[in-house]
């Protein structure tokens, strides 16, 4: 198979001990094993994610964005971009749909732009990982490198808000994208379709700013996981999988709960599945130690198909 | 009263809608809205809402000015999107909430202490500082905005989520002193000042 090359957007949280740097970790090993390149855009700054409206005007959150755009045109030519962070993309995205759309925003953001010596043309696309895996392999291509299917253990394909509203992936619903579970379930896992909060708000940004209601979210969305007889929640969002996980211990304290559930991202998942050891799939980057995918990772396997 | 909320508080008179219409990002969809209601019945936080949206919407229209700035409502969106894909006449609805909670904010009218407009402005300030988020800072501006005593407070409340995070390798205490940085920092400063003169020479046009 020929090598896909990519325009690489990892964003903040997947920089190393940043919160999502074990996503990053097992990002790589599941594209070496997909022979995917992808070469980070140089010098790539913050999305502003969707919080900095208070602080960033319309024009300077675009102008961010556009920066990375430029960079990306003049030093990947040709090439998508692909994020990995769902707050990533859905910023990159929005900002890219709203200078496309408007003249005089595209204008003023290259006259800004120009100030640190960039310009953007527009040209490039800008997509999420799972669309990379979705629409440039598809489930087939995906399956055909399982060496370790996932076999019998329970996940709650949490998918969230960001990676599925608005954009979303193309074809799928907004009240029940199949598209986690559909992953899963093709290397060998098996895909919870009953468990119910799939997309809901795990309060995101307000997690900071008002943990008690969003800790309120975050506890329906891991009980709901037990209820389903879950092992652990695969998601593909950062924030998500950051917000579910740390904050288990504080509802367990403030509720008497007593939530301790894994909190995986689909590249891990893959990761283990295509042969890759613990530590190659970030299973090192857990509070709630994913165990069943921790022993099957340690597990010897027959020759690679 | 801060001077641009005198200065368009006369401007638009009576005229609330027409005033979010031009001085809200996005706040020219806000007639559009039918009052169906499906917005403030699909937000996660909708029972946190004094005025949730679709109510909110009522209220500019009826010229309810006061009411809608100082109103933390709008602060209470947690970006979720459910509003914007829900909507039967597709009104970007968190966008419209991010602008108004913006705009009160610009003209001095949003709540003194709201947790999520000061995290908004750590945010902003924390990510272009150096072009990329410095999380630990982050988090310790976050916890230290309340004085302190409070910043102390919250941290040793935390201190599980922080030690926690540090085992599994995804907190750096020396992020303190030496955070991702972007190279072009001088570069990018230069296109937001540039971009902050252009959103002046906008404001001044439409004033």
């Amino acid at each position: 198979m020929s090598t896909k090359e990519y325009a690489f957007y990892p964003g903040c949280s997947s920089q190393l001990k940043a919160s999502a740097s074990n996503y990053l970790v097992s990002v790589n090993s599941m594209c070496k094993t997909l022979d995917v390149k992808l070469t980070e855009i140089p010098d790539w700054n913050c999305c502003t994610a969707s919080i900095s409206y208070a602080g960033g005007s319309e024009l300077s959150r675009l102008v961010m964005n556009a920066r990375n755009f430029a960079l990306a045109e003049d030093n990947l030519p040709g090439q998508d971009i692909v994020a990995t962070c769902a707050a990533c993309w859905l910023g990159a995205r929005e900002s890219k749909e709203r200078l496309d759309h408007s003249t005089q925003l595209m204008d003023e953001t290259n006259e800004a732009l120009a100030a640190a010596g960039l310009n953007y043309k527009g040209t490039a696309k800008v997509r999420h990982m799972v669309e990379v895996l979705i629409e440039d392999f598809g489930y087939d291509a995906l399956a055909s490198h399982v060496v370790k299917p996932l076999d019998g253990i329970k996940f709650a394909g949490y998918v969230g808000c960001q990676t599925n509203r608005p954009f979303g992936i193309d074809g799928e619903s907004f009240e029940n994208p199949m598209y986690l579970d559909k992953l899963v379930d093709t290397i060998g896992g098996e895909a919870l379709s009953k468990y119910e909060q799939k997309v809901t708000c795990c309060g995101g940004a307000l997690a900071f700013s008002e943990p008690e209601k969003s800790q309120k979210q975050i506890k329906d969305i891991v009980e709901s996981a037990y209820d389903q007889g879950a092992d652990m929640i695969v998601t593909p969002c950062p924030l998500c999988q950051a917000n579910v996980e740390v904050y288990q211990a504080d509802i367990n304290k403030r509720y008497g709960t007593k939530l301790a559930m894994p909190v995986t991202y689909y590249s891990q998942l893959m990761t283990v599945a295509y042969g890759g050891s613990a530590k190659e799939a970030g299973l090192d980057g857990h509070i709630y130690k994913p165990k069943k995918l921790q022993e099957l990772a340690g597990r010897n396997v027959a020759a690679k198909k | 009263m801060s001077d641009l909320n005198t200065t368009n508080a006369a401007k638009y008179q009576n005229n609330f809608l027409k005033e979010v219409e031009e001085m809200v990002e996005e706040g020219e969809w806000v007639k559009m809205c039918m009052q169906c209601g499906v917005c403030s019945g699909s937000c996660p936080l909708g029972s946190s809402w004094a005025h949730p949206p679709q109510e909110l919407f009522m209220m500019i229209r009826a010229g309810k000015r006061e009411e809608v700035l100082r109103s933390d409502s709008m602060w209470m969106c947690t970006s979720c999107y459910n509003c914007i894909v829900r909507c039967p006449r597709k009104l970007p609805i968190t966008h419209i909430m991010h602008g108004l909670a913006a705009y009160a904010h610009k003209l001095g009218m949003a709540p003194k202490m709201q947790p999520t407009r000061d995290f908004s402005l750590i945010f902003w300030k924390n990510c272009i500082h150096k072009g990329r988020v410095n999380e630990l800072k982050l988090t310790i501006s976050v916890y230290f905005n309340d004085g302190l005593i409070a910043g102390i407070k919250k941290g040793w409340s935390m201190r599980n989520v922080a030690i926690g995070l540090l085992l599994a390798k995804r907190l750096n205490p020396f992020e303190l002193f030496k955070s991702h940085d972007c190279k072009d920092v001088k570069g990018i400063h230069a296109m937001l000042a540039k971009a902050a003169e252009i959103d002046n020479r906008r404001h001044q046009h439409t004033a």
